[in-house]
Formats: structure tokens, sequence, C-alpha cells
């Protein structure tokens, strides 16, 4: 329901705000105002402060302004798409060097949320390949931000979600790929004590991996799945034609709020694991089948109805051992409240964005169908979360209470502070900065 | 093909012309505002197949920089195949009601202006003996409506200057191709409420591409506003007045 006076994200939960559209972002942040890019985050992130209801869209603002296709540095536009980088750049050779599980997001999204990848273990977050970001911070400036220069500012922005500034430009440095064919392999795995150990292993070897698990399984069985694993296949290995790009198809109307349930969830779990066999597979695939497999439909939001939904995202520790996650997933599992959709990944070290997501552990990444009950579920996981020195992904989140973040999350001094440095009076603010950080947010406000 | 092209920094224009740039044809650019220009010369460059697009600049507003403008295009593309004017002004009737300044600047910018620059344009494109000359017009310009009845009264005016053109010299060479969008989503119209049958500009710019290559002298797009002009031009004046649109 995105209509004139309200906004919502992927969970499709809606708040108040008024979307501005422009090709030109210099004059659109002329007065400081919360961007967004494509609203692929789940919750409020993207939505603005309900007493400053402006939200400028950077989507219109999608131009390359430097290619060289000789070292794969990118400059372009924060509206510029993944979706159009991979369509530009993969059939020279280049790809991003981190990318989410869509292609529907912006390059100022993908700074601003520091995403991270099936090549986590291996590249890091987004923001580790980020050379230069351009600018508008809250004086009114323009500026070029770099790793060297306002070092401070430029890692409170990547992860930031933008809360520091507008982000206009992204400077990053593509990766070269030997071919645009992948090289998967996918194995079933029974239960959920031998699915993260087999993660963890596959992870030592390969630079691509994740796993999906279905969670609505309880017993010896719970936390079957499947684990997908792969690399960029080698350039001979590779057939000599493009892989086509896949026709998407919409899902074209809500869902009724009955559609959902356990029984429909359950038997497309048992489908896609009992139709995974043998218990190994291998061969080339495309990259949107192996990173995209979602964007096949076209909001597909919507197969949860008007009520939406959240993602519950959180990172188990390393530190906390295998043990943790089981104790985890159980826990989940009691509560019922999980969907279908359940995404785990081997995490490797902790990068340098300030309020980035990762630490090397276990993300577990869980749809949750909005009912009445939801905030004290994620309640419930959270103190879970916090009790093993974990913590949740800002980009996903809607129900976190702000004592439970401060709570799992040691960097917020630091980051606040460098936001205070750059942007005293937080003009750069959003529905969830006011609702976690605790922003000013009275009508009139500033 | 060697294209020189007003109106490709934003909008149906842009998609227009990366996709133009996507086949490698050869670009060059005009526009008012130089930086507009580099940074889409830019991404031209690397979208596309033919390297960087020159440009030079040209004012709607401003006709004395249209020969000029088009004399050095010319030179630098070494001959032109078609030109495509995007560029035009949008106004709500209720803003221009209230800004009789602003309402001249849009009639004279997307009216006397765009005559001008196209009789300019044809001259260079028939001393070569002929091209295509593509230009967007509007639905607005079909009917008199209550919503858009200065702007359309400015492209009404264009569209019977394009198929006079069309009629006059497709015999001598000059292919002309009137565009006639309805609601496209761009910047021009954010912030108004897309009606249904709203557009994308990138399904837009493939189907007027195709109407270029095929020398189609007058298109709708998206085709949806064929069949609702054909309906709005049926209907009698006593229910104009009392509807919306
Ligand atoms: C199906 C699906 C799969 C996903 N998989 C992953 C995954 O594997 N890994 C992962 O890390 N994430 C994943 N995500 C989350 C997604 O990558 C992030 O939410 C991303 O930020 C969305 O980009 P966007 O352009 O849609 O940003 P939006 O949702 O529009 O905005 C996200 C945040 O970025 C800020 N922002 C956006 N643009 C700017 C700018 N120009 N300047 C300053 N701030 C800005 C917004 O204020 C907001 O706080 C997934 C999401 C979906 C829907
Ligand atoms: N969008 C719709 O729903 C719709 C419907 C019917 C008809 N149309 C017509 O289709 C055409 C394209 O529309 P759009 O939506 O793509 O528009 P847009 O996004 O607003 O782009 C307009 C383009 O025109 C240029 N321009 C404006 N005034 C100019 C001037 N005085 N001199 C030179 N260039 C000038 C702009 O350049 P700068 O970057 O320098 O500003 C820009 O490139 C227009 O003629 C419009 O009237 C649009």
């Amino acid at each position: 329901m995105t209509d004139q006076a309200h906004i919502e994200g992927w969970g499709r939960i809606p708040g108040p705000g008024v979307e501005r559209f422009g090709e030109n972002l210099d004059r659109l942040s002329e007065q400081p105002t919360l961007f967004r890019g494509l609203g692929r985050s789940y919750g409020d992130s993207s939505l603005p402060a309900a007493s400053k209801p402006d939200v400028v869209n950077t989507t219109l603002a999608d131009r390359v302004l430097a290619w060289d296709a000789d070292t794969g540095v990118l400059r372009a536009e924060a509206g510029l798409s993944l979706y159009t980088m991979n369509r530009v750049f993969l059939p020279q050779g280049w790809f991003t060097p981190v990318s989410p599980g869509t292609q529907f997001v912006t390059l100022g999204g993908m700074v601003a949320s520091d995403v991270h990848g099936k090549n986590h273990h291996v590249a890091g977050c987004f923001g580790q390949h980020v050379r230069a970001l351009r600018m508008r911070v809250a004086d009114g400036r323009v500026l070029e931000v770099t790793p060297t220069q306002h070092e401070d500012l430029f890692w409170a922005t990547v992860g930031g979600m933008g809360w520091t500034g507008a982000i206009l430009e992204v400077e990053v440095q593509l990766r070269a790929v030997s071919s645009p064919w992948i090289h998967q392999t996918t194995e079933r795995v029974d239960n959920l004590a031998d699915l993260v150990a087999r993660l963890k292993e596959v992870s030592r070897e390969w630079p691509m991996t994740m796993s999906w698990i279905d969670c609505l399984k309880r017993g010896k069985h719970m936390g079957r799945g499947i684990v997908y694993y792969g690399d960029w296949a080698k350039a001979e290995d590779a057939p000599a034609k493009f892989p086509p790009w896949s026709r998407e198809i919409t899902m074209p109307i809500d869902a009724p709020s009955w559609a959902l349930n356990p029984l429909s969830m359950g038997l497309f779990n048992f489908g896609v694991y009992n139709s995974h066999v043998p218990k190994t597979k291998s061969g080339l695939v495309s990259p949107e089948t192996f990173y995209y497999p979602l964007d096949m439909v076209r909001r597909w939001n919507r197969a949860y109805g008007l009520a939406g939904f959240t993602q519950y995202q959180c990172v188990i520790p390393d530190t906390a051992g295998i043990a943790a996650v089981v104790r985890f997933m159980e826990a989940l599992t009691a509560t019922g409240a999980a969907s279908f959709l359940c995404v785990m990944k081997d995490c490797g070290p902790q990068g340098q964005g300030l309020l980035s997501f990762p630490m090397p552990g276990t993300s577990i990444a869980v749809d949750i169908p909005v009912k009445k009950d939801t905030a004290a579920i994620v309640a419930k996981l959270n103190a879970l979360v916090i009790g093993v020195g974990g913590r949740i992904y800002l980009t996903k989140d809607r129900f976190t209470t702000p004592a439970d973040f401060r709570a799992m999350e040691p960097r917020l001094d630091a980051f606040l502070e460098v936001r205070h440095r750059w942007d005293p009076e937080r003009r750069f603010r959003s529905a969830q900065s006011v609702r976690m950080l605790g922003d000013p947010d009275l009508p009139g406000a500033a | 093909m060697n294209v020189l092209f007003l109106g490709a920094t934003r909008g149906m224009g842009r998609a227009l012309a990366r996709q133009m740039a996507a086949r490698g044809d050869q670009l060059y650019l005009l526009g008012r505002d130089e930086d507009q220009l580099a940074r889409s010369a830019a991404d031209l460059a690397a979208r596309g197949k033919a390297g960087a697009p020159g440009v030079g600049m040209c004012d709607l507003g401003d006709p004395t920089t249209f020969e000029p403008a088009i004399a050095e295009a010319s030179a630098a593309l070494g001959g032109l195949d078609c030109v495509v004017v995007t560029a035009g002004l949008f106004g709500t009737q209720d803003a221009l009601e209230d800004d009789l300044d602003r309402a001249y600047t849009l009639l004279q910018v997307n009216f006397a202006g765009t005559v001008v620059f196209c009789e300019h344009a044809r001259r260079a494109l028939m001393a070569k003996g002929g091209g295509t000359l593509c230009v967007f017009s509007s639905v607005a310009g079909d009917r008199g409506r209550k919503p858009v009845g200065i702007y359309g009264a400015s492209k009404a005016g264009l569209s019977a200057y394009l198929e006079a053109l069309d009629h006059r010299y497709r015999a001598d060479g000059l292919v002309t191709v009137c565009v006639k969008p309805g609601f496209v989503k761009t910047g021009m119209t954010a912030g108004l409420k897309p009606p249904p049958f709203a557009g994308e500009p990138e399904p837009v710019a493939r189907r007027v591409l195709k109407a270029i290559d095929r020398g189609t002298p007058m298109i709708y797009a998206p085709f949806m506003w064929r069949w609702v002009m054909f309906v709005i031009k049926l209907l009698p004046r006593f229910v104009m007045r009392k509807v919306g649109f």
C-alpha cells in the first residue's frame, strides 16, 4: 500500500511518508532528508520519521559516471540498481564484489546496510570494496568520503542505515569473474547439527556458501535442509554462450490471510526437501539461479497478505558453539511463528562498518508473518541472541526494542559519537532511528 | 545510425538513448545543462558500444542556440541519420493558471521552440537526402481536457505540425515519427497519482525505437493509450464538462 501518504518496506507494514523522486540528488538533498532506494529493507529502515515525512527515492538517479573495463572500478549515482549492474557489467566479465539475495537493491542501499552475501567468509561485506562515497552531510556540504578522508564518517556510513548523511555517489571495485557461469553443488542434510557442521566445512573450501533449512520440522529431523556451495566456473569449463536472463513473473494480488498456514508451508518445505534427489547434485547454473531464486517472482512479498511480515535475522557467534545454534533453532521452531523460508549462512570476520551486521558465526534468517504476538516472539529470540553475545540485522528489523538493541550492540556508543560529530541535531533520521535510537520525533522538530 | 538527441538527460529520453547506445548507434547529446550532459554521456559510454557521445549546449527556450548546435553535432557525427526530441516541460493546469509566466515559458518551449528546432533539424536532415525526425508530443494534445488545458494546447499544436511535416516531406525522404505518450512514470509525473495503464520508460522506449526503425508516422505509448484516447475523443462535450479527466 504505497500511496501518496504511506510508504512501506519489503515486509509491507506501512508508515506515514511521502516519496520525492528526481534525477538530481544534489538538488533533492539540499535540505537534509532521509534517502531510500528500492525499499528492499524489510522493516522501517527506509521509512521517514513521522515528524519529517519526506523521503528521497533515489531510483531515478541511476547513471554510471565512470567505468574502467580494465580495472573494474565503477563510479555511479546511488540509485543504480544491482539488476542493471549485472546486465551491463557481467557480460564484460565483472560482478559485484558482494551480492545480497536479491538484485532489486540500489548501490546506496547496499552501502547503508553494508550488505553481505554468500561469499562473506572470504570477501567480507560490500563496504569493504567501496573506494569512495560522495555524500551530503547535515551542515549542507557535499563531501568526498573515503577510507582515508573523513574516515570516521566513512565507516559510520557503511552499515549506518542512512543516519549519517545522504549517499549521492558510490565508487566500488567490482570483481573479475572467470566466466558468467557458476559451478554449484547442493547437498541434502537431514538434521541441524550436521547441517551447521557441514556448512562450516564447505565454507573452508568454497568461496560461496549458504543453506536453506526446513524450520517447521521438529524432532530428530529438526533443521534438516540443503547446503549450497559453489564458485565461478573456469572459462574452459563454462559454455561459450552467456547464461540467459530469466523472465520474471509478478505476484498479481495479495494472498488471502489463510493462504500461508502450517499445512501449506509444511507441504512446500516437504516438497523442496524431498524433491532434492540424489542427496548431492552438481552442475553449472546461471548467476540468477544461484544468487536470486526469489527474484523469479516479482512482488512475492504479497504472498503474506495485507498484514505483512518481518524477517528475523541474527548471528550466533562461533564462540557460543554449535550447541547455541541448535538451542536457538529449537526455540524458533517452538514459537511456531516461522514460515517456510529460513536461510543459514556462515559469517567471516567482523568488518569495519561501525554498525555492520556480520561477525564470525552463523547467521540465521527467517520470515515471520505478522500477528498479534510478533513483538513478543522477537523479544524472546532477542533474549537468546543477547545471551550468547550475538546481534540482529537492522535492515530486516521492525520489532526490536531500544533496550535490546543496546544490549546486543557494544559498538553503539562509538557510532553515536561519530554521528553526533557530523549531525548533532540528528537531521538524518528515519522511523527506525526514532524507534531504536530515540531520535526526536515531535511535530515541528527541525 | 548517427543520432542527434535533445532530452537524453532524463526520463524517456534517457531510456531511449540507452537502448540506442546499447545496440551501437552513435549519439550526440544536446541540452541546457553542461554537468547533466557530461553525466549522461559517461553513462551512455559505459553502457554502449560506440564510445562516449559528444555533447553540445542547446536550450529550447533560446532559438539562437539551435542552428550552431545542430551544425556542430552534424559535423562531429559526420552527418545525421536521425534527430530525436524528447525535451519538454510539464505543469499541472492549476500550477500553470497560478503562474502565467511559467505557462508562457512552457508554451514557448513545448511549441514555438520545438517547432523551430525541428525546422533546423529538418533542413540538416534533408540536406543529406533525408532521415528520421522523432519528436515526443502527448496524448494531452488529442482533446481539450480539464487537467491539461495549457500543456495540452502546446502539444496539440506540436502534433498538428508533425503531422503536416509527414504529409509534406515524406516523399522527399524525411520520415517524421510523432510519439504520443500516455502517463509514463518519470520525474515529470512524479508526485502525480498514476492512472490505470501508467507506463514505464523502458518499454515505452522499446516501442519508440521500433517505430523509428519502421518509420511509423504516429504512435501511442504504452499501446493501451491508443484505445483510451479513441474513447475520450468520442465523448460528447456535455460529458467532457462533467468528468474530471
Ligand atoms: C529477497 C531479499 C533478499 C535479501 N538478501 C540479503 C542478503 O543476502 N544479504 C544482505 O545483506 N541483505 C539482504 N537483503 C536486504 C537488502 O539487501 C538491504 O535491505 C538493502 O539495503 C536494500 O537496498 P535498497 O536499495 O532496497 O534500500 P532501502 O530498503 O530503500 O533502504 C535501506 C536502508 O538504506 C538507506 N539508504 C538507501 N539509499 C541510501 C542513500 N543513497 N544514502 C543514504 N542512505 C540510504 C535507507 O535509509 C535505509 O536505512 C535482502 C532483501 C530481500 C528483499
Ligand atoms: N511522462 C509522461 O507521462 C508524459 C506524457 C505525455 C507526454 N510526455 C512528453 O514526453 C517527453 C519526455 O517526457 P519525460 O517524462 O521523459 O520528461 P522528463 O523526465 O521531465 O525529461 C525532460 C527532458 O527535457 C529536457 N528539457 C526540458 N526543458 C528543456 C529546454 N528548455 N531545453 C532543452 N532541454 C530541455 C530535460 O533536460 P534537463 O536535464 O536539462 O532538465 C530532460 O532531459 C516530453 O516532451 C513530455 O512532454 C510525457
